[in-house]
């Protein structure tokens, strides 16, 4: 998973992002006056980023093929935390139940089928 | 500047830093796993500051993603803060130009939710320091907890999954995300066709799964729309 890019583009690229993201933070608050509200034909995609673009980082981490077939262990766990998510909305009891139903499947249920 | 708003800042944000923990903790366990030493993971958490967007690039980082696509992938999921900023402007039209700035610097989801809140409760509220009670707290919890994260991350074995975490942060956040119809339609969408093009060059099922979602999530506006209004 370690990258091989060398630690100057590492750096580089965290620069440009952290100035693009700068620019997106100041965007309105520096431009007041100037620049009022969010035109409507950029306001209505806007709306959609959010949801759109956490479920395309959700989903495809649950869904993954192995050598052997679907990774089990990451749809179990990712399934129940899905349910806790929904059922209370909060990040920390979504993370115990993702990483502890994980754990609990590839530590002691696949070892044992 | 006021100092019981400042205070009062840095009390309502309290409740939000047992979230925002294991979100820094995952991000500095990212890192490492990424490959980024302290300085450079800590260096993220500073020039950049914005979680979700920090995730998704350290993920793409590690696989040796080309640096277009990780620089892309940030700055879609950022976008989101070009709403924040518009919404927050005109609380902030009176102030110096370098305060603006220093404010934008630390505008998150969470200092805008608690502070836009506060701003249209109570006229007199001092907006810079109770801004500043919320942001600089989050500030500083997420620095700490992503160093903490990198020192946790490269002592703990590969079979733990650690990386499984980022998703689960992720999840938990797009639940709330999913509010009505079309952002569910959005979101589900976004995540099957990701799903389909992970295998796709160059990393991009991400950017793919998030644009057809998007366009997903407008199309399904209009049917919606009939529907919520034949209801009165």
């Amino acid at each position: 998973m370690a990258t091989s890019y060398a630690d100057p583009l590492v750096w580089g690229v965290i620069l440009v992002i952290g100035v693009l993201t700068f620019a997106i933070r100041l965007s309105f608050i520096g431009l007041f006056g100037y620049l009022d509200e969010i035109p409507p034909r950029l306001e209505r995609p806007l709306r959609y980023v959010p949801a759109a673009v956490l479920a395309a980082l959700v989903l495809p981490a649950f869904v993954t093929l192995e050598a052997s077939g679907l990774a089990a262990d990451k749809l179990v766990a990712g399934g129940l935390a899905a349910l806790v998510a929904w059922r209370t909305e909060n990040v920390f009891a979504t993370m115990a139940a993702g990483m502890g139903t994980l754990w609990l499947v590839r530590f002691l249920v696949l070892p044992a089928l | 500047m006021n100092r019981a708003d400042f205070r009062r800042g840095v009390r309502d944000v309290a409740p939000l830093l047992l979230g925002v923990a294991p979100f820094g903790l995952v991000a500095g366990i990212a890192a490492a796993n990424a490959g980024l030493d302290l300085t450079q993971a800590v260096g993220m958490s500073v020039i950049v500051f914005a979680g979700a967007s920090q995730l998704a690039a350290l993920d793409l980082i590690g696989r040796d993603a080309p640096l277009s696509v990780v620089v892309l992938t940030a700055v879609v999921i950022n976008l989101r803060m070009l709403m924040y900023s518009a919404s927050i402007a005109p609380y902030f039209r009176t102030f110096a130009a370098r305060v603006k700035a220093g404010l934008a610097y630390l505008l998150t989801d969470q200092a805008y939710a608690l502070s836009i809140a506060s701003y249209r409760a109570e006229a007199s509220v001092d907006r810079v320091a109770y801004y500043l009670g919320v942001a600089v707290t989050l500030w500083v919890v997420w620095q700490l907890t992503t160093a903490a994260g990198v020192l946790l991350g490269t002592g703990v074995p590969d079979a733990w999954g650690l990386e499984f975490a980022v998703p689960l942060v992720f999840l938990a956040l797009l639940v709330p995300a999913m509010e009505d119809g079309p952002t569910t339609v959005a979101g589900l969408v976004g995540g099957t066709v990701a799903v389909a093009g992970a295998g796709l060059p160059l990393n991009l099922g991400l950017l793919v799964g998030a644009s057809v979602g998007i366009v997903a999530g407008l199309l399904a506006e209009r049917p919606m729309e009939v529907n919520a209004t034949d209801g009165h």
